[in-house]
């Protein structure tokens, strides 16, 4: 005795109901409104129209930060036109290569044996360089 | 007088648009019509029959036209909402029409995405205030949005406190929202607004007037004495000096400059130099 429907009856069942489902459209049945291309673009804002000052401002030394802060936003809108600004150094180029040529001295000392730190002279300007030694080859007993 | 008012009505009346581009600096009404410069060419020579051959004919190379506030958008033309002087930008790229928008005077302050504005803290509830910009709604700040804010570092903010902050949500249909950092996560000046000063409420169209580029009152204001000044777009001016006195004076002055003309400035100014 089968109670309930059987496997067969039951996917023809939800078949059906899906059928029906889609055949409801869930779309409206208008012709297609075709977007017209809009030139227009609505803007409530004033920043686009007018072109205003940063709000904050400073005069006369008052407040020190925000007087930085002006000059950087207000620099900032006309930024198209300083845009090849070179970053300004702290330490030009020819200090740092100087003082890498010295470091590999300093350094190396640490980890050079006693024997060898012998070897670490002091430069004219008391920069530390480590001299070349020529290491001892085994000479061959001449005949 | 009733002549004028005869010469309005018909005008009115009539609702013909007219071309934006006439109208420029003038003053235009709520319910005006404005044609965009393209569309003039097209349909003016159209009655003599002799239309100048396009051989763009499907394209405009006019690019997008923006209507600023006071504008709308009414089918292809633009329609004035608001009364005043209708102004235009060139475009600066070279893409795009410009932008069009007119210069109205107003008290009332709607906000507007990406402003500027000075808020009064009026409530703190749980993980957000309530900070008041003179809107329809108490905007909301959450306390996340300072530099420097974690869940553990709250941010030294107390009910009564004056925040410069800018609004990233505004529109009609929600509550407005603002934080007090820009988008790469720095304070760039907004914040808690410092101790002592004045706030005081003026026009919105003074605050643009002051903050547009080549503003002579502040530039006077400068060489008086050391101060301190904060615009926010909601028609809120925060100013300080030295001394008490002088933050009153300026902030007279401020008041006043909108209906002064340029010489009662300048003597105003003067005067002020000598004592």
């Amino acid at each position: 005795m089968q109670r309930g429907l059987d496997s067969e009856t039951k996917k023809q069942l939800e078949e059906e109901e899906k059928k029906i489902i889609s055949e409801e459209h869930w779309y409206l049945d208008l012709p297609e409104l075709k977007e017209k291309e809009c030139f227009i673009i609505e803007e409530q804002s004033f920043l686009l129209c007018e072109d205003l000052l940063y709000g904050r401002m400073s005069f006369r030394g008052f407040n020190p930060e925000v007087e930085k802060l002006m000059l950087q936003m207000n620099a900032k809108n006309k930024v198209e036109e300083v845009e090849g600004e070179a970053v300004e150094l702290d330490v030009s180029d020819e200090e740092m290569a100087r003082r890498y040529e010295t470091l590999v001295g300093t350094i190396g000392k640490k980890f050079a044996k006693k024997r060898d730190r012998a070897n670490y002279e002091e430069d004219e300007n008391g920069h530390i360089k480590p001299t070349v030694k020529v290491k001892k080859m085994f000479l061959k007993p001449q005949d | 007088m009733a002549e004028a008012v005869g010469v309005v009505a018909e005008s009115l009346a009539g609702d013909r648009a007219r071309a934006a581009r006439t109208v420029l600096d003038q003053v235009v009404l709520p319910g005006e019509e404005l044609l965009l410069p393209e569309q003039e060419d097209a349909e003016g020579p159209g009655g003599a029959g002799e239309r100048p051959l396009r051989l763009n004919a499907g394209s405009r190379s006019r690019g997008r036209v923006v209507c600023g506030p006071g504008l709308r958008r009414y089918g292809d033309r633009l329609l004035v909402t608001k009364c005043g002087r209708l102004r235009h930008k060139e475009p600066g790229g070279g893409s795009g029409g410009g932008v069009y928008w007119v210069d109205s005077q107003q008290k009332r302050y709607v906000p507007v995405k990406g402003d500027h504005v000075i808020g009064i803290v009026t409530a703190k509830s749980g993980d957000i205030f309530k900070v008041d910009v003179g809107g329809s709604e108490p905007a909301s700040l959450s306390y996340l949005a300072f530099e420097g804010a974690t869940k553990r570092n709250r941010p030294n903010v107390q009910v009564g406190d004056l925040i410069y902050g800018q609004f990233v949500v505004a529109n009609k249909d929600m509550e407005p929202e603002m934080v007090c950092i820009d988008s790469c996560g720095r304070a760039s000046g907004m914040g808690v607004i410092g101790q002592d000063g004045l706030l005081f409420k003026v026009t919105l169209g003074l605050i643009r007037k002051l903050l547009a580029p080549d503003c002579e009152i502040l530039q006077e204001l400068g060489k008086l004495y050391p101060l301190e000044i904060v615009f926010g777009m909601n028609g809120r001016i925060w100013v300080k000096a030295k001394t008490i006195q002088q933050t009153l004076i300026l902030a007279n002055i401020l008041e006043a400059c909108e209906h002064m003309t340029a010489n009662q400035r300048k003597q105003i100014f003067s005067r002020l130099a000598e004592s």
